[in-house]
């Protein structure tokens, strides 16, 4: 093995979507490869991340791909079709593609931005119709409201959902996406990420990712690239091994501080145990809510609706204060902190230090009630990925050397 | 009272001259709007041929720009010497043909490089050819920019088409030389009067047109 890229890049089994193979571009009147002698795999149905400081290389290697940019050099298979040769045009057709700019036709509606590619592969119009309207619903916009809009008349993070919806109308394989969340607003990209997972859970597209941001890589990613200077693979794996045991110090540093904290984004509430709490009825007497605290060793209870949906925290202190009378669900304090069993642990964290409060609410898709989360679950959760991927690696590095022994 | 004097005079000629300026404007129109529709296919065409190399882009630029500073007279002129030109409508047509170039051209290479390229990244990126990119992309978002450049080029073909009168040419440019001709005589004012008239008329008719073709041609999407 004389390339350090080959080494790398060989994916743990499942099969490879697209191939590269030696894939090499220079341009004209530059000294140096943009690109050089770059060997991947990219296994199906994998969101496969291209992260690297700027100037790397990451969004020409995935130009490559689609040969928007022709490469100089090297072979890419698609499906083990040899594409390097094909009509670009009719590749493209095949490939999703959405860029941070959105790029979005001006002039044309929601719908016949949406319907381009359908089109051009000659789709009926029926069908056309039909297509448009699903994929408005599946990203959460109502298609009799926004079907005949124009591009000036969105949001945002509207653009971003329709540029993606856009990339995905003829149902590719495959997908391209050039930070496509670059520019939004953090809270928007937060909900844009989430909402894509989402999404993709259900349709495992095959999905090459570019993204300068760490961070958004270990989110979004089955697994991380990281490139350094000229699309070199300085490390290709999962993004809990690339955390725990980066390959050098270019990716220690590239990761930077804060690998522990991090690791937080790869778990989410729904893979963690939920710890049961006190409940009470919001119509419940202050007895039973009494009651209910002095048999638990919590300090509060958590008053619920009629949908069980969080209302207050009651500690005895507030009982004692309203009286017998007073309404379990104007006293105590308001249930901050509550989470969804999608968010990740990095967002619980979050949303407890943001309410000051140890445990989060977990609740589900219609708001009701499921359990509690706290901070010691997430000091543990940490710990225990940390334990498990050192073992697994150790296995790893151990059975190597019998090999090659 | 001198005043009235011309005004009277003037209002008289019009009333018994009519016809004649009608005429004489719907030849001007129709000659403006067959070297408009020529220029704007070359021009169009130029400028699609060039907007994305620099070298052709400037000296197509260049050359259109020149034109456009040449004395309309001497152009005319040197046109009635050629073979195959001479006097009359063809001469001025080919004339009003080069000045319509300049705005049309310039207008359009502009309009191409003001595309967002991110809008055409994208339409290459979903596979569209060259030529889908361009008319379906490219050409109707630069439509407004070229839309102006003819409306620019109208105004000035409005005015240089009464110098080719001068050659014999069709149009209101007839009845200003000849009142230009007889100066001093009673009716000369009314004639220069009654073709510069007739020359604002059309124009403000023509411009009024443009609105209506802007409003109908141009997507709501861009509006």
């Amino acid at each position: 093995m004389t390339d350090g890229n080959d080494a790398t890049a060989t994916p743990d089994g499942g099969s490879a979507k697209i191939r590269l193979e030696n894939l090499s571009k220079r341009f004209p009147g530059q000294p140096e490869a943009a690109v050089d002698d770059l060997t991947l795999e990219i296994p199906e149905g994998e969101i496969v991340i291209f992260v690297g400081p700027s100037g790397c290389g990451k969004t020409t290697t995935m130009k490559l791909i689609n040969r928007i940019i022709e490469p100089s050099s090297g072979r890419i298979f698609l499906d083990g079709e040899d594409v390097t040769k094909v009509n670009p045009d009719q590749l493209r057709r095949r490939i999703g593609y959405v860029i941070q700019q959105i790029g979005l036709f001006p002039h044309m509606t929601i719908a016949e931005n949406i319907a381009t590619v359908p089109k051009l592969l000659g789709w009926k119009r029926e069908r056309i119709a039909e297509r448009v309207d699903e994929l408005l619903e599946t990203v959460g916009m109502d298609a009799d409201e926004y079907r005949g809009r124009y591009p000036k008349e969105l949001s945002g993070g509207q653009l971003q959902r329709v540029g993606v919806t856009r990339a995905m109308s003829a149902d590719p394989d495959v997908m391209l996406m050039d930070e496509p969340f670059g520019a939004i607003d953090p809270i928007t990209r937060d909900r844009l990420q989430n909402e894509f997972l989402r999404v993709q859970e259900r349709i495992h597209k095959t999905i090459v990712f570019v993204t300068h941001d760490i961070d958004e890589a270990i989110k979004m990613g089955d697994r991380i690239a990281i490139l350094s200077d000229q699309s070199h693979i300085a490390q290709f794996d999962t993004p809990e091994r690339i955390l725990v045991n980066p390959a050098n110090d270019y990716v220690a540093d590239f990761i930077g501080r804060g690998a522990s904290l991090k690791r937080l984004s790869l778990s989410r509430v729904r893979d963690v145990e939920l710890h049961d709490w006190p409940t009470a009825d919001e119509g419940a007497s202050h007895d039973e809510v009494s009651r209910l605290l002095q048999s638990s060793d919590k300090s509060a209870v958590l008053i619920l609706d009629s949908q069980r949906r969080p209302l207050r925290w009651v500690n005895a202190e507030h009982l004692q204060r309203t009286g017998d009378g007073g309404s379990l669900a104007e006293t105590g304090l308001p249930p901050e902190a509550v989470v969804q069993p999608n968010a990740t642990l990095s967002d619980t964290l979050n949303e407890m230090l943001t309410a000051r409060y140890s445990t989060a609410i977990v609740v589900d898709q219609s708001h009701a009630y499921q359990g509690i989360v706290d901070i010691d679950t997430i000091n543990e959760t940490v710990r225990s990925m940390r334990t498990a991927e050192r073992g697994r690696l150790r296995a790893e590095s151990s059975e190597a050397e019998e090999v090659s022994s | 009272m001198e005043d009235e004097g011309w005004l009277s005079s003037f209002l008289t000629y019009l009333e018994f001259a009519w016809e004649d300026l009608l005429e004489l404007s719907i030849e001007h129109a129709l000659v403006v709007l067959v070297s408009l529709a020529i220029a704007t296919v070359i021009g169009i065409g130029l400028g699609v041929a060039t907007y994305r190399t620099d070298r052709p882009r400037d000296l197509v630029l260049a050359v259109t720009g020149t034109l456009l500073t040449i004395p309309s007279l001497a152009l005319f002129g040197l046109f009635i010497t050629l073979p195959g030109l001479g006097l009359g409508a063809r001469s001025v047509v080919l004339g009003l043909v080069l000045y319509a170039l300049l705005p049309i051209v310039r207008n359009t290479i502009v309009g191409l490089r003001e595309v967002d390229p991110a809008v055409v990244e994208s339409a290459q990126g979903m596979g569209m050819g060259r030529w889908q990119r361009l008319l379906r992309i490219e050409l109707p978002l630069a439509w407004p920019v070229v839309l102006t450049g003819m409306r620019v080029s109208t105004l000035i073909l409005i005015g240089i088409a009464a110098i080719g009168a001068y050659i014999n040419g069709p149009g209101l440019g007839d009845i200003i030389f000849s009142g230009l001709a007889q100066i001093g005589s009673a009716s000369a004012l009314n004639l220069v009067l009654g073709g510069t008239l007739g020359i604002i008329v059309l124009a403000v008719l023509f411009d009024l047109v443009y609105v209506l073709i802007f409003r109908l041609t141009i997507a709501k999407g861009i509006r």
